[in-house]
């Protein structure tokens, strides 16, 4: 003991325990954010199969295949007439039309693209912030549906002057679908219950809560006849169309922009993004550091619900005659098509929902030039797919793997100082 | 490589099932020719050469991060070498999986037990290479036996029948060194063994390797803890930085090995001038924490630390500590007693409440409780006062003021990092550290709690860590260290509370002799 009472002894390293986020916490995390180029190329690559198979079940390429060894060039034209035709259709149907009359003719499929695209922005946005706390809401059908029942219930009972009217059923629809998702939170936190199955759950009760109500005085329309389906709207409460004549786009896009703004605003520059970001990417840490992570998670959950609150608002009021229980059209889980594709961003949920309307738009002229429509389903899940798969992506383009170039950066970074010391 | 061939030298031990001549197992020389193993950039084993004699303790010293564990992970077949050779007795052979290098005659002990901690000692030993009867039938009787037998033969006391998630962890390490004695093993590794033991537990760690070198088993002991090489070593083996830096006698000074482990000269102990002693200003009473089901994981702590105090907690790991300090920073539920701060009761206040009472808190994991990994440098240091002044107005962040804080904080700590907005997940352990330590100790406190606070950081950040806390502790403030390192209880601490299963077992000045301390952490009242 001598020894060691004089020798002063070395005040080691301890060891550390090596505590890294599960492997599959990093790949969800790594889909949901999301990097630009990927999914850039992610959408390319859809489009390409998606051309493939345009080709394949194109009529005179198939006949032509018959006599392919004698004449190839047949082929080959038919092939690039059905992806022209196939495309064009698309571009013609969700952008412009350049065969159009009038300007109004002309850029009406842009318009309509709009049109589709807000309730897909305003939903993919709620399912963006569930996404950055960690959290997987994908109730939004039933959020949407909450929305556009309280939406539509304030918009054909009371009947107010013209801008109040309309704003008391906005705020309505809102506070209606962010009073479910504040439930789902509640029971995460209260009960630990997993959101996702609450939100699938919740999802059944909505639709067919919405589906009861819209045959009793509460939501049905008098007139018809015992089906489920609501009054419509008073004029005072439908939202204007935005640039008059027969353009279908509504005030209900200028709306989204400001969700959209208010988003950005949200998750990058308040405090209460920043602290749902913190509980998002680590919870403990959190918690640690005095965060109520309970009530993050309740708070998160009516704000995410009350974004997908303002698609079933647009939904309910961006029309003149009533709706019915199919009113939420896939707009809940094409939502998660569109936040994962925009990697939760304000300014990609924005873009993904536009490149998600414009489908959407495309798809009937897609279909008058003889292309199955079921094709824009297969490119959007094929999209999906190539996002959800990083690695595959990373290996069809050889892109080095984030991780890999993140630890070799640092390992460099490592060595070159530790040699440095003395 | 030509020369090599793929798989094992012999045919793999069927050892369960016939019977165990100890004593006529030929022994076995180890050789390492030329290992070199690259992560990316990063050299992690540069030309390793490394030989260990049969029935020889051939100790690995180095710091974290040097390379040890990556150059045992390629014996053991976990990595493939990039470049260089593995020779048993002179013949070189390949292993592509632990599977092969089992079946060689190479164990590992991994510093986190392989255990299923529902399964008996004997289950748990043949678990791999189960004994079979008639083809079908577990012959578990033959796995008891050999249990038995190996205990008895080096004087391990284990029961074959006893739940190993019901021993304790030293019983534990044990059954994983008779796992690797049940296949044969002639070259066993043990990778950081005594990180996890009390002092008393090591002294008999220590008697079992000499026992095994003496019957003819070759042990590389992988370890940073010089004290412990001196004690047992035949041979030992510097690595820093992925090279063999010395090959070292154990008749070497402490302070050489240091230095050859850090490359420098290296300051062993903590500066610090007697306390000037304030206040009794935190006072814990009847401390206790109950769990989900009722049992006592803290049990009646009481103590006290007076202003310009250190009072450090020594022990083994999970033995309360852990439990203590969450219990005052209001992270547990089922906590009772009283802890005063300040004249003030904070049991039952929420983590809010307690850190605006002024208390810092310096977690053990950092990664986990300390740090957003994904956030930035300077997001991080606002990560406790993400509520009103001075981050934010409104509901909106003053990212001016955020700026100026964090390129003040990292010229004040010395951080190394390439900007405020370098992610934290980017930086070294150390640089880590000094991020939660600017961020807790920014604020004004009242108390400050640090646990594990220099674990798995270099030698620089260390003593770095250690002046900072101990200037806290001079500015009058009481300090609470919870660490499971002796040298840094001892060097830190003013009073040293010794914790064992929940309890304090006895509270005791600072120049206590380590063998006292020992006994305290290992249950025995001074």
């Amino acid at each position: 003991m001598t020894d060691q009472a004089s020798t002063p002894t070395m005040v080691t390293p301890n060891l550390e325990p090596e505590t890294p986020p599960s492997r599959w916490a990093v790949a969800w995390r790594d889909i949901v954010a999301g990097s630009p180029l990927r999914t850039f190329l992610a959408i390319v690559l859809a489009f390409v199969v998606g051309a493939v198979l345009i080709v394949l079940t194109n009529e005179d390429f198939l006949e032509s295949v018959g006599y392919i060894f004698s004449r190839p060039s047949d082929a080959v034209e038919a092939a690039v007439n059905a992806v022209v035709d196939g495309y064009g259709a698309l571009f013609r149907g969700s952008i412009l039309n350049l065969q159009g009359d009038t300007f109004a003719e002309v850029v009406r499929p842009f318009t309509e693209t709009l049109r589709l695209a807000t309730p897909l922005i305003a939903a993919g946005l709620g399912i963006a912030l569930s996404f950055r706390v960690g959290m997987f809401n994908i109730g939004g059908q039933g959020q949407l549906l909450f929305g556009a029942g309280f939406a539509g219930f304030v918009s054909f009972n009371l009947h107010l002057p013209f801008p109040l009217h309309l704003l008391v059923a906005i705020i309505a629809g809102i506070l209606g679908a962010a009073a479910y998702g504040a439930l789902v939170g509640f029971l995460k936190a209260r009960t630990g219950a997993n959101e996702v199955i609450v939100t699938i759950m919740l999802n059944y009760i909505a639709f067919y809560l919405i589906t009861y109500l819209m045959r009793t005085p509460v939501l049905q329309d008098p007139g018809a006849g015992g089906t489920p389906k609501t009054p419509a709207p008073d004029v005072s409460a439908q939202l204007p169309s935005l640039f008059g004549g027969g353009s279908a786009l509504h005030w209900g896009f200028i709306l989204v922009i400001g969700a959209t703004v208010l988003f950005w605003w949200l998750m990058e520059r308040s405090t209460l993004g920043y602290r749902f970001r913190a509980v998002g990417l680590n919870p403990s840490a959190a918690l640690t550091a005095g965060i109520n992570v309970n009530r993050i998670y309740i708070v998160a959950m009516a704000l995410s619900a009350g974004f997908v609150g303002v698609a079933g608002v647009t939904q309910a009021l961006g029309r003149t005659a009533g709706f019915t229980p199919t009113v939420d059209a896939g707009i809940g889980f094409d939502a998660i098509t569109v936040a994962l594709l925009g990697g939760s961003t304000a300014g990609g949920v924005f873009l993904a929902g536009l490149l998600f309307g414009a489908m959407k738009a495309g798809g009937p002229s897609m279909q008058i030039a003889d292309v199955p429509p079921e094709l824009l389903g297969v490119v959007q899940g094929l999209i999906v797919l190539l996002i959800a798969a990083p690695p595959l992506v990373r290996a069809i383009f050889r892109l080095p793997s984030p991780s890999a170039q993140i630890a070799q950066k640092r390992a460099a970074r490592r060595s070159a100082k530790k040699g440095g010391v003395k | 490589m030509a020369e090599c061939h793929p798989g094992v030298l012999r045919s793999p031990p069927d050892t369960l099932t016939r019977p165990f001549y100890w004593q006529n197992l030929d022994t076995m020389k180890l050789e390492l020719r030329g290992i070199t193993k690259r992560f990316g950039a990063l050299v992690a084993n540069d030309r390793i050469n490394l030989t260990v004699e049969p029935g020889e303790i051939h100790c690995l010293l180095g710091e974290n991060g040097a390379g040890k564990s990556t150059l045992m992970n390629v014996l053991y077949g976990l990595y493939k070498a990039d470049e260089g050779e593995i020779l048993l007795d002179d013949e070189p052979v390949r292993f592509l999986s632990p599977g092969d290098a089992l079946a060689a005659g190479i164990g590992m002990v991994h510093q986190h037990f392989m255990l299923i901690p529902v399964f008996t000692v004997a289950e748990n030993v043949m678990l791999g290479h189960e004994p079979v009867k008639g083809g079908v039938v577990l012959d578990l009787p033959a796995a008891r036996a050999l249990v038995a037998d190996i205990s008895k033969r080096f004087g391990f006391d284990i029961d074959p029948d006893d739940v190993v998630g019901d021993l304790p962890v030293g019983a534990q390490q044990r059954v994983e060194i008779i796992k690797a004695l049940a296949r044969d093993a002639q070259v066993l590794v043990l990778d950081e063994p005594t990180a996890v033991l009390t002092p008393q537990e090591t002294d008999e760690l220590m008697i079992i390797m000499k026992q095994l070198a003496a019957g003819g088993t070759s042990i590389v002991f992988i370890t940073h803890k010089l004290r412990e090489v001196k004690e047992v070593a035949d041979r030992i083996t510097v690595m820093r930085l992925g090279k063999i830096v010395a090959t070292a006698s154990p008749s070497a000074s402490t302070t050489e090995l240091a230095s050859l482990m850090v490359g420098r000269a290296v300051d062993l102990t903590v500066d610090k001038n007697p306390p000037t002693l304030g206040g009794e200003s935190f006072v814990v009473a009847g401390l206790t924490v109950l769990d989900a089901n009722g049992q006592r994981l803290l049990d009646d702590v009481s103590f006290t630390i007076r202003e310009g105090e250190i009072l450090a907690v020594a022990g083994v790991q999970g033995n309360g500590q852990t439990e203590l300090t969450e219990a005052i920073l209001g992270l547990r539920s089922g906590v009772k007693g009283s802890v005063m701060l300040d004249g003030n009761e904070i049991v039952g206040a929420s983590v809010r409440q307690t850190l605006d009472a002024g208390i810092g808190f310096v977690p053990e994991d950092r990664k986990k409780d300390g740090l957003v990994a994904e956030f930035s440098v300077a997001e991080n240091l606002m990560l406790d006062r993400s509520v009103g002044q001075p981050f934010a107005k409104g509901m909106n962040i003053q990212f001016d003021y955020r700026e100026d804080f964090a390129q003040k904080s990292i010229k004040e700590f010395d951080i190394r990092t390439q900007g405020t907005d370098t992610l934290a997940g980017r930086l070294s352990g150390g640089n880590q550290q000094k991020v939660v330590l600017a961020r807790e100790l920014s604020r004004d406190l009242r108390l400050l709690i640090a646990s594990q606070p220099t674990r798995g950081l270099d030698v620089g950040s260390i003593e770095f860590v250690h002046d900072r806390i101990v200037a806290t502790r001079d500015s009058g403030i009481p300090v609470l260290i919870v660490s499971t390192e002796l040298d840094e209880v001892i060097g830190l601490a003013d009073r040293i509370a010794v914790m064992y299963r929940g309890k304090i077992v006895g509270i005791v000045d600072a120049d206590t002799s380590r063998a006292t301390l020992g006994e305290m952490m290992a249950g025995i009242a001074a």
